[in-house]
């Protein structure tokens, strides 16, 4: 059997939060009252427009949603990813996907966490799940200061899938016999370019697919 | 219709053979959720199941007295010591068909070897479901199993499903003389006692193959679900003729003395259907005038019944089975017991094979229960099962043809069968081979992890289950000539599994003849309920 490796999203699919949530973390763990204050009720205030966007346009969402990052500094945004992994992403894992991930190692599967969310804030999520590799955005820092932008190719929708093919080649896996598990439409390609596709907790367009190209549908819990 | 007496006249009322003659009445026949009213050709061969025996009059007392009496081991009560480890392993849902009405059997017998426990001081006392890699029962269904004072005792810690994929719940014992692994659930294995309750539908089911497939693992599976020990089974039905028996007997001896399992198992008379639907029983010269109208009245009903309420309405009918005998003890000379009731009650002793033969295919099948029969089961149905319910020889000739009564429809359940989707679109446009299916998918299936999950977590069947089914129907595929799907309603799917379609039985027929020549004879297998032929040349 050739080697092979699955790949798994992360938001809305490993765990119940998605990349607002985790900003709303930041925003709210800001160090100043006034600077607290202030993120936060712009990022309230920005929720309708957020959730706009994802639906029209993941890209243009995160390019938009990234420039929230602006400003903060590098050593400040690591320090709190381990907090927030402990108080947002560990209590939002799925009780299920460690069992999903434990099932696909023992199969003979590299995990790989493929998500549109910034590295630094994955990882800790990343090293807990056991994961051997982690595709994840990569932010653009400036003098340790985060410039709001990121370092392309921003990894969602069809770079995701680039990504994979890429990490595939390189590590001489065969895509074919590799999993993919995702929850969001967006990931169509992701899930199509590898030769076993599954939706997880889908969202109903992906639902719509999964059922017309006969992939497996699991809901975690 | 025609009138009755002159029906009457036609046929020996002993026998369960009729031979259709000009004046014989049409038959009434399962096609998947719909009844077909058919005139066959004369001289066509009509195998009626037996009518149902009578049951014991007191099913309790007989359980006491068979656990009181046991074949080769001491009476149940000798075995029970305070404090010991103690596990009940239950069949699963996918005997008896239909489900039978409550208090199911297995609740009977539990509520008898509960007692005996509980008054002989065993507390640690588990009820394992032996669904191997069958799905997961529901709480609904298990509540319905065991009753409900047993569910909400037990339920869900020392009552639950067998999970073959849980890593830290799968134990092995010692490789058999074939090496062959013998795998088992944990806590099954590491009990004091076993007391297996069994529901013995045919002759297949019970005695080594209740441990050695129940509750173990696809490692152990995997030495006998294979397409070579299907080919070399001449009879899924009968002992001696089945390869399959053999290295079941295998596995189980090794089980056996590793482990004190105390078996229990009860045979059930065929009364398939109720009140309202008992004349399905019998044979259509025995129709009373109010069983022709219940007929045609259920006929013009399920037309316009749309098929998904029609399957809901047929699998919430559950059959009023009576229990014929008990037996309890060690698993050999207990099985023994078992098999010559079954046998009583099933075999129906058929003079020479025939060139064509007919099965008419139900709704139900033991892997579709409160499901759909998808395309890959009506061929385990027709090819595995039907095909296989004999003694001695089967029942169409070596290259004949096999008319199945199905609309053959596409329709998979995603949540039971996910990976029959994948099988039957993906792997069958490639291949029939089950050699090749075999050596190149079966693994890949069995470890994908989203069917691992599905199992495990969800009320699927393992994602290597739909191999299981395609290689249950190798015997028949490698005897039969030519599959005809009569009624099928689309040109794919008996595409797929390799078979001829038509609109009708008649056309079946017709061109069945045309494949065996004019002069072919005709048998037809009137199930439901089960019947097995005992087939004599």
């Amino acid at each position: 059997m050739p080697a092979k490796a699955a790949f798994y999203d992360v938001d809305g699919t490993l765990v119940k939060t998605n990349i607002v949530h985790v900003y709303a973390y930041y925003a709210m763990n800001r160090g100043s009252l006034l600077g607290m204050a202030g993120r936060s009720l712009t990022t309230a205030a920005s929720l309708p427009l957020f959730g706009a966007l994802d639906v029209l346009n993941r890209k243009v969402f995160n390019e938009f949603f990234y420039r929230y990052y602006q400003g903060l500094t590098e050593d400040r945004l690591l320090t709190v990813a381990e907090d927030m992994f402990e108080d947002v992403l560990k209590p939002a894992l799925y009780d299920q996907s460690k069992d999903l991930i434990a099932e696909a190692r023992r199969s003979g599967c590299r995990i790989v966490l493929v998500t549109g969310a910034l590295d630094f804030t994955m990882r800790p999520l990343a090293r807990y799940l056991g994961a051997d590799e982690l595709i994840a955005n990569k932010m653009q820092f400036v003098g340790g200061v985060a410039t709001g932008k990121v370092i392309p190719p921003i990894i969602e929708g069809a770079y995701k899938a680039n990504a994979i093919r890429d990490y595939c080649a390189r590590e001489g896996l065969s895509l074919a016999h590799c999993h993919g598990y995702s929850d969001s439409a967006s990931d169509y390609a992701m899930l199509a370019i590898v030769g076993r596709p599954t939706a997880v907790n889908p969202d109903m367009r992906l639902r719509s697919l999964a059922r017309a190209y006969n992939w497996p549908i699991l809901d975690l819990k | 219709m025609r009138p009755i007496k002159t029906l009457q006249k036609l046929y020996d009322e002993e026998s369960q053979v009729v031979i259709t003659e000009k004046g014989s009445p049409p038959r009434a026949l399962f096609s998947g959720e719909n009844f077909l009213l058919e005139d066959l050709p004369v001289g066509t061969r009509v195998i009626f199941p037996r009518p149902p025996m009578a049951g014991v009059p007191n099913v309790k007392a007989a359980i006491r007295w068979a656990i009181n009496h046991p074949e080769g081991m001491d009476p149940l009560h000798a075995l029970l010591r305070p404090g010991m480890k103690l596990t009940c392993v239950i069949d699963d849902i996918s005997v008896p068909l239909p489900p039978m009405v409550t208090p199911d059997v297995r609740q009977t017998i539990l509520e008898v070897v509960l007692e005996l426990a509980a008054d002989s001081g065993v507390d640690d006392i588990h009820l394992v479901i032996a669904n191997a890699l069958h799905r997961r029962m529901t709480e609904a269904e298990m509540r319905r199993m065991v009753g409900q004072k047993i569910h909400d005792a037990y339920y869900p810690d020392r009552y639950y499903n067998h999970d073959a994929e849980d890593p830290d719940g799968i134990i092995e014992l010692e490789r058999t003389t074939h090496n062959e692994v013998v795998a088992l659930n944990r806590r099954v294995a590491e009990s004091d006692l076993i007391v297996y309750v069994n529901v013995n539908f045919v002759p297949m089911n019970g005695g080594h193959k209740s441990m050695g497939t129940g509750v173990t693992n696809y490692a152990s599976l995997r030495a006998h679900h294979n397409p070579k020990t299907i080919r070399d089974s001449d009879s899924y039905m009968e002992p001696k003729s089945s390869d399959l028996y053999r290295k079941n007997t295998r596995i189980g001896t090794v089980i056996d003395k590793h482990l004190k399992v105390f078996h229990i198992e009860t045979t059930l008379n065929n009364r398939m259907f109720g009140a309202p639907l008992e004349f399905l029983g019998k044979k259509e010269e025995d129709y009373t005038e109010g069983d022709r109208l219940k007929l045609q009245a259920m006929r013009f009903a399920l037309k316009r019944t749309p098929r998904a309420a029609a399957r809901k309405i047929f699998n919430s009918v559950p059959a009023p089975y009576d229990v014929t005998g008990v037996f309890a003890g060690a698993t050999e000379p207990t099985h023994a017991k078992t098999l010559e009731m079954s046998w009583k009650q099933y075999s129906v002793p058929v003079e020479g094979q025939s060139d064509i033969v007919i099965f008419p295919i139900p709704f139900v099948s033991p892997y579709s229960v409160n499901s759909i029969l998808n395309p890959l089961l009506l061929q385990v149905m027709g090819l595995g099962y039907f095909f296989n319910l004999n003694r001695g020889i089967p029942l169409v000739k070596k290259g004949g043809v096999l008319i199945l009564l199905h609309p053959a429809y596409d329709e998979f359940d995603p949540v039971q069968h996910p990976s029959y989707i994948e099988f039957f679109n993906r792997l069958l446009p490639e291949t029939r081979d089950s050699m090749k299916l075999e050596h190149k998918y079966e693994r890949e299936f069995a470890e994908n992890p989203s069917y691992v999950h599905l199992y495990r977590k969800g009320n699927a069947y393992h994602g290597v289950h739909p191999f299981y089914m395609w290689y249950w129907g190798e015997n028949g595929r490698q005897h039969v000539g030519k599959v005809i799907v009569a009624g099928a309603e689309n040109n794919h799917v008996p595409g797929l599994l390799g078979w001829d379609r038509t609109d009708t039985l008649t056309e079946a027929i017709e061109e069945a003849r045309g494949f065996m020549g004019r002069s072919a004879t005709i048998s037809l297998l009137r199930i439901a309920p089960t019947l097995l032929a005992d087939v004599k040349l």
